[in-house]
């Protein structure tokens, strides 16, 4: 495949260094206004490097975009990286073309306008963050005069392993007691050791703080893979 | 009419003053607040800072209520794609943009866009003046 890159940043030049290593042996030109970018890259990985405004027709044609098989623009303006492939499309009919997009708004109006693919490292970074941040956290509402314990609120998950399992089954922390289910219809009940947990109840407890973490993960930990049935 | 204008500078400056005077509702935008300076006290419009190709930005000044859009900004790229997220995302039903370099500016028309190139404009009327210099000097003698 002939690949374009636009913008020898620290994305374009791994993006062009990873493309010239694969085993299917591109042929890659990375396209850069920066003179001293472009030295440093034909330094490192060889002539494959174009000193030019990337939105410019005329720099367009010189690099071969009519040839192109995939145009990616990584420059760190979107506007740029907008402009690169609107015009890689229209003038020059590249089957692929791909831009980076630091605004995750940015999306939707680039598809809109006929880009292929977005990539961006903020949306890619918050889905990462939206993974690690636990989705069901135990919320603290009320600390009692001493002792260190204080009344919590957790909602179980469906995947929990404590979902359909009764009260009287579950392993709390020391010191840690569920005072009172909110079920999904909102409907509370006072749980005594019988009391089945259903996946989205609103649990009630009183905790050690210490014990926070612990309590969490017995009230929202996944069943893990093939460890079912091991506490019964 | 509810005009936007985005890009403060000279020309923007002027055609948002030009506008106000005429009893338009013109809403100036640009990225640095100084640029302001440039239109005259007695300026009945609105200022607004902000990025022109962030759609948060467009919205809360009220793009999607505007009769026009012109973009005036020192960055074709810049003018091009406020200029579309008016269009496409706002269905703001006039929009201007400005575009010094001639092919992008082809381009863009090409696709639909309402496009006005100084350069090309500007290089004309540079030209049509030359051509009329041997005129001028014979009336002179």
């Amino acid at each position: 495949m002939y690949v374009i890159v636009v913008g020898a940043g620290k994305v374009g030049y791994y993006l062009a260094k990873e493309l010239l290593e694969a085993p299917e042996g591109h042929e890659v030109l990375i396209i850069e206004q920066d003179a001293a970018k472009c030295d440093r890259i034909t330094l490192d990985l060889g002539d494959i490097a174009l000193v030019g405004d990337g939105c410019e027709a005329s720099t367009m044609a010189t690099a071969g975009f009519g040839r192109a098989d995939m145009v990616i623009a990584v420059t760190g303006d979107d506007e740029d990286n907008l402009v690169v492939c609107q015009v890689a499309k229209a003038r020059f009919n590249v089957p692929r073309t791909v831009a980076r997009i630091n605004n995750p708004k940015n999306e939707s109006i680039f598809k809109l306008l006929g880009i292929d693919t977005t990539v961006s490292a903020t949306a890619a970074i918050l889905a990462q963050i939206e993974q690690e941040l636990p989705t069901h956290p135990l919320i603290p509402l009320l600390r009692l005069k001493g002792g260190g314990l204080e009344i919590v609120e957790v909602k179980v998950p469906q995947s929990a392993s404590v979902v359909g399992q009764r009260i009287g089954q579950l392993l709390l922390p020391q010191q840690s007691l569920i005072a009172l289910i909110v079920d999904a219809e909102g409907t509370p009940r006072v749980p005594s050791n019988d009391t089945m947990i259903r996946a989205e109840d609103q649990v009630v407890a009183v905790t050690r703080r210490e014990s926070e973490d612990a309590l969490r993960s017995v009230l929202t930990a996944p069943t893990p893979a093939g460890a079912r049935g091991r506490d019964q | 009419m509810k005009i936007v204008i985005m890009g403060c500078g000279r020309v923007g400056a002027t055609l948002a003053t030009m506008l106000d005077a005429d009893g338009h509702d013109v809403t100036a935008l640009d990225i640095r607040s100084e640029a302001f300076k440039r239109l005259p006290p007695g300026f009945k419009g609105r200022k607004h800072t902000g990025n022109g190709i962030d759609q948060d930005v467009l919205a809360r000044i009220g793009l999607a209520q505007a009769d026009a859009f012109v973009a005036v900004t020192q960055g074709d790229n810049r003018n091009v794609m406020a200029t579309q997220m008016a269009k496409q995302l706002f269905g703001v039903r006039r929009t201007l943009c400005r575009i010094y370099d001639p092919i992008r500016e082809e381009i863009y028309r090409e696709l639909g866009l309402e496009t006005i190139s100084p350069t090309l404009v500007g290089a004309r009327m540079l030209k049509d003046l030359l051509d009329q210099e041997p005129v001028a000097a014979e009336s002179e003698v």
